[in-house]
């Protein structure tokens, strides 16, 4: 168990950064730099141990009881 | 409608308080309506006696999930201000300045507006050239401000830490004296019963669960009382706006926040002025009962569970005893939270949508209570002429795909950039 001090929050990890060298659409451009769906319930999101080991890590937690789930590495892709 | 004066309550006082009239009533829901507001707080039931007294608008109903005023607009800290530096924001608040000043004559409900004063402190020389030209831009948009050097800061609030050992020494401050406090709870219910009065119903105990569009227009609202058919319909759900836009597979530019607050045990009259610390996020004032209202960052991560944890709170009130060492002798009275929109730019979205008759009045971040009137009073022209007025026009919901963001602090949902 570590305190949640040692944790900063990175957002929502369900987003996706449109592809390199593809055409990119205004709106997909939007989506991705301004629009979240924020549920009530479990969110996938990006956290940091950034008073500790420096790690960028997902957690699965739940925003109305804050319950976590699960985490996973940063660069795990979930189904 | 009864008149409240002071010949009612002597009249009243006699009679032992047995014979008020009931502020509001408690109709079912209709078939139909003209217009519906879901979402009963300050901005919705503002939003209602608009339509109602400013475009004879009064087929009107108001869905509240909970009760009417138990949500933001009975949970903030009371700020009333316009110290803004942009022209959307500045025009705006100012508009909603003049409301204030008028509101309790207006509604016939005493709403205790206490034009005490804000000071923004400053900390370092950087700060004091900032504050500067904000001032300047809000005397150019006809909003009072005074930039206020140590000494004359001192004068103000001579509780704060003026001593020379200090990690943030106080440079001065930018005061808006016209800006303060009011009563919150008295907004929500003095809006509440004139609209009510103006044949409004307010129906609480109701939560939408579905809307009905077809073709692109929108045609009601499935609740938990029924179905409710609707020409118009507008948001003002600040907290949950996510949660109606998902079922309306939109989804916007807003994260919902909790945001904290706290009061300390009462104490004797100390502090005349609400202030703000300019070297983090801390603001105070001192309510007529004599607890210290305070409060300050966002807990900094997605949460609808409107209480809070501690080490924001901690945090929070660490800057508090830096700027007011006093406080730290203080015991903690209630702490409590409340769910925020967070727009990505930090500020509101008033506007139509791509579905015909739905309005969206959200993304307040951390000003809602003090644009309660301005909000209403311009959601209301939006909805009832179907077009946004100048006053909200920068308020759109298509700013952020098309660049003409309104970044007045650079403080949006991402707290942990600033």
């Amino acid at each position: 168990m570590r305190s949640q001090n040692e944790f900063s929050y990175g957002g929502d990890a369900t987003v996706k950064r449109p592809e390199i060298n593809k055409e990119v659409t205004d709106q997909e451009w939007d989506n991705f730099v301004y629009n979240r769906v924020s549920p009530r319930g479990k969110h996938l999101e990006l956290w940091q141990h950034l008073s500790g080991c420096r790690q960028w890590i997902k957690v699965e937690r739940d925003t109305a009881t804050h319950e976590i789930f699960n985490t996973y590495k940063a660069n795990e892709e979930i189904a | 409608m009864q008149k409240y004066s002071i010949f009612s309550l002597v009249k009243n006082a006699l009679t032992g308080h047995q014979n008020w009239d009931l502020a509001w009533k408690d109709p079912n829901p209709k078939e139909e309506y003209d217009v519906v507001i879901i979402g009963g707080g300050g901005h919705g039931l503002a939003t209602a006696y608009y339509l109602a007294k400013e475009h004879q608008i009064t087929k009107v109903a108001i869905i509240e999930k909970g009760w009417i005023g138990g949500g933001n607009v009975g949970r903030n800290t009371t700020i009333i201000r316009s110290n803004y530096m942009h022209d959307e924001n500045g025009l705006f608040s100012e508009f909603g300045m003049d409301l204030w000043r008028k509101m309790s004559q207006d509604l016939n409900y005493n709403v205790m507006f206490s034009p005490r004063g804000i000071i923004n402190l400053a900390h370092s020389d950087a700060q004091m050239n900032a504050y500067a030209r904000r001032g300047n831009s809000m005397r150019l948009n006809g909003i009072d401000a005074v930039l206020l050097n140590r000494e004359e800061v001192k004068e103000l609030i001579p509780m704060a830490d003026f001593s020379d050992n200090v990690r943030f020494p106080i440079f001065g401050g930018l005061m808006q004296p016209s800006a303060g406090t009011a009563r919150h709870d008295a907004v929500a219910w003095g809006y509440a019963r004139q609209a009510d009065s103006m044949g409004v119903d307010i129906i609480q105990n109701c939560e939408v669960t579905g809307f009905d569009v077809s073709a692109g227009k929108i045609k009601g609202i499935r609740t938990s009382r029924g179905n409710i058919k609707a020409k118009k319909v507008g948001l003002c759900v600040a907290g949950s706006t996510n949660i109606l836009a998902e079922k309306l597979n939109m989804t916007l530019p807003i994260e919902t926040h909790l945001l904290q607050a706290c009061v300390s045990e009462p104490v004797k009259p100390v502090l005349d002025k609400v202030v703000t610390f300019g070297a983090g996020h801390f603001y105070i004032s001192q309510s007529d009962k004599g607890e210290m209202v305070m409060g300050g960052d966002l807990d900094g991560y997605n949460s609808y569970a409107q209480r809070g944890n501690l080490p924001t709170l901690q945090h929070v009130l660490t800057e508090g005893i830096a700027m007011m060492p006093f406080l730290s002798k203080l015991k903690m009275l209630r702490t409590w939270g409340g769910i925020m929109d967070m727009s990505m730019d930090g500020s509101p979205i008033i506007d139509k949508t791509h579905i015909d008759g739905l309005y969206l009045n959200c993304g307040w971040c951390y000003g809602g209570f003090k644009a309660t009137p301005a909000s209403g009073w311009t959601f209301a022209h939006t909805i009832a002429q179907d077009r946004v007025h100048e006053l909200n026009a920068g308020y759109s919901l298509n700013r952020f795909s098309t660049g003409h963001l309104i970044d007045e602090k650079g403080l949006g949902t991402k707290t942990w950039i600033s």
